[in-house]
């Protein structure tokens, strides 16, 4: 059996009768482009056993380039590194872009800067220890300064303390900008790191600065129902985009009464035409004027004119005056009390 | 107003890494689903093929009515779950009178679709309707050798599409190392006719031969289906060659006219332009004129030079 063993090109044995299959030993795939079936086997039985058969050559020429790869000895059994597959695949995903380098990165190219290998511990003067870089406890810190000197060029009122930490506060705040300012740059050319996401955390400035209020899933979903609709014809001819969802409520919401009516409790035709009749007819008048509100109005009314009587004997008119127009304006509401109770319940 | 959101906890940092774009991919991770019915067949063939790609695959049992491969609406919701479950290829099952025991295999690019193949499962025998020794039953996870028989997946476009979307979905992890014990399943596929595909699962037993190599011989063990291609869809020409795109694959700037030798190094080629000898001008001797025509140029530059004189002495 003469065979090619080679590594990173596709290797054709020339085995069986002289036919070349095609073999990927990376894929362990194995093709045969020269069978054919003259006519279909009779049974289901010798096709299969016919499709095994080509099956175990093809299987066979994969093992031999396969097992002649050079191996290692490991516990479970010989390993073989595999050589590249040749079947070209579509990826999944799209080819990963190299970060573009950060502002600081370009800066430091330029000017030859070179990073330097930082110590976990530095030797912290007050304490005399060795402490952590940054962090909890770390050395040289802000809060464990006990006395700061006074300089000339220093105004008198500033606390030099809190100054330190309002300094600390805009160089890490300026750090962020920066930061934020680089992934920026990074995602408008598509090489965002996989762990970050940039999120809006507000829309851009069209009035007020509040952050605009969640709305739920159904609201929007009525909204847009409702905006669907507003056309001429309804919405009914407007051509949808892909994955929209038909409107949930087609036209007019109309309630019908059942077409099955029973009788008694389930008569609700007739407590339909009944209500309306007794509206138009005023039979049950009380409901309409609320009696209760009627008879506090009244005794309101009352107490006030015994009052202002008591106030006349003693204070002028002109005060009194004052309340007249809004004693009117009730006055209004009470006797346009039927007629706007009738328009709220005729629909 | 940007704010950076990044996972506060190693575990999501990690989960997110692995689902990052890499340069050299490993293998596909499988989404097998169903539509609005399915039949008892096309049941069996869900679970087995879930079964057979246990460690790479997810399987969803609910009904889904709203993806329609084929249509150019319904894929949003199949773009949605390969994104949230990070799986590129999907295997759709449904079933209905025009398209009995349908199976619609698809591959996403970036989670959207790449390509879709339609084809319909008849004749199908579940892996408890073979009969074989339990202790050679393949075991889950393992590498398969895939071999594919017939003119047909040369010659018929769909056959060759189905050879590689079957070629995707069969294959498993994409390994470097292999350990050669622990190969013991094949998947068979031959092209019966210009549509239709037998497709196989088999375990793999090593005899013992003359030589290194062991002689395979292969007995069916799993499920065994015809595969009748109904539909297919390409992928665009532009989004092809976006996806088939490799790292190496950047092309290398050619410098023009430099070439190297193995002896001598790097070796470069200057072009020299033709001289037109016609059009060079001759100098003033003309000693091919006639005399009086050589004088009386003689003449002219003596002038030529004597008024030269001139001006150059004003």
């Amino acid at each position: 059996m003469e065979m090619e063993t080679e590594t990173e090109t596709e290797t054709e044995t020339e085995t069986k009768s002289q036919k070349p299959f095609h073999v990927d030993v990376g894929n362990l795939l194995a093709f045969n482009p020269f069978h054919n079936f003259p006519s279909l086997p009779a049974s289901r039985d010798e096709l299969v056993k016919e499709c095994l058969q080509e099956g175990t050559k093809l299987v066979q020429s994969v093992a031999d380039s396969l097992f002649n790869l050079p191996s290692t000895e490991d516990v479970d059994g010989p390993l073989v590194k595999l050589p590249t597959p040749t079947t070209k695949l579509p990826r999944e995903k799209h080819l990963p872009k190299p970060k573009p380098p950060t502002k600081w990165e370009e800066f430091a190219k330029k000017k030859g800067i070179k990073n330097r290998k930082k110590d976990k511990v530095v030797w912290d003067e007050q304490t005399g220890t060795w402490k952590r870089r940054f962090g909890y406890d770390c050395a040289n810190d802000d809060k464990d300064i006990p006395i700061i000197e006074a300089k000339m060029t220093d105004e008198p009122g500033v606390d030099p303390f809190a100054k330190r930490q309002d300094d600390k506060k805009k160089r890490v705040e300026k750090q962020e900008k920066n930061r934020l300012q680089n992934l920026k740059q990074a995602a408008k050319i598509g090489a965002l790191p996989s762990h970050v996401q940039l999120a809006a955390t507000s829309l851009p400035i069209t009035g007020t600065q509040a952050p605009p209020k969640k709305v739920t899933k159904d609201v929007l979903g009525n909204v847009a129902g409702m905006a669907a609709t507003s056309t001429a014809s309804g919405g009914k001819f407007d051509r949808k985009l892909p994955g929209e969802k038909p409107a949930k409520k087609k036209g007019k919401h109309r309630k019908f009464l059942p077409v099955v009516e029973g009788s008694g409790i389930g008569s609700q035709e007739k407590e339909q035409t009944e209500n309306v009749l007794n509206k138009l007819i005023s039979k049950h008048s009380h409901e309409i004027l609320n009696v209760g509100k009627a008879v506090t109005m009244y005794n309101v009314k009352k107490e006030k004119k015994a009052r202002n009587k008591r106030n006349q004997e003693g204070k002028l008119s002109s005060a009194t005056n004052k309340l007249k127009p809004k004693k009117q304006l009730h006055k209004k509401t009470g006797k346009k009390g039927p007629g706007s109770s009738k328009k709220g319940k005729a629909t | 107003m940007m704010k950076i959101k990044t996972p506060r906890s190693g575990r999501v940092r990690r989960a997110l890494e692995k689902r990052a774009p890499k340069l050299v991919e490993t293998g596909k991770k499988t989404l097998i689903l169903q539509g609005t019915k399915t039949s008892g067949t096309l049941n069996e063939v869900l679970s087995e093929i879930y079964h057979l790609k246990k460690g790479g695959a997810v399987r969803f049992t609910r009904k889904n009515d709203n993806i329609r491969p084929f249509e150019s609406g319904g894929e949003t919701s199949l773009e949605f779950f390969s994104l949230k479950t990070d799986c590129s290829i999907f295997v759709y099952g449904s079933h209905s009178k025009k398209r009995p025991n349908n199976l619609v295999l698809g591959r996403m690019y970036d989670h959207h679709v790449y390509d879709l193949v339609e084809v319909g499962v008849e004749n199908f025998k579940s892996i408890e309707s073979f009969t074989y020794d339990k202790k050679m039953a393949p075991r889950v996870g393992s590498k398969p050798f895939v071999a594919f028989v017939g003119e047909g997946f040369e010659n018929v476009d769909e056959l060759k599409h189905l050879k590689e979307v079957l070629l995707d979905l069969l294959r498993g992890e994409v390994v470097e190392n292999i350990n050669l014990a622990g190969l013991d399943r094949a998947y068979v596929c031959t092209a019966i006719s210009s549509n239709k595909v037998y497709l196989t699962h088999c375990a793999l037993r090593l005899k013992k031969s003359g030589s290194v190599v062991p002689r395979m011989e292969l007995v069916e063990v799993g499920p065994s289906m015809d595969l009748v291609v109904r539909r297919h869809r390409l992928p665009n020409e532009g989004l092809r060659k976006e996806a088939m795109k490799t790292a190496k694959d950047q092309p290398k700037k050619k410098i023009k006219n430099v070439s190297s030798d193995a002896i001598e190094g790097t070796i470069g080629k200057i072009y020299i332009p033709d001289q037109k000898v016609g059009d060079v001008a001759l100098p003033n001797k003309a000693k091919g004129v006639k005399r009086e025509r050589r004088e009386a140029k003689k003449k002219e530059a003596n002038e030529r030079a004597s008024k030269k004189q001139k001006e150059e002495s004003e």
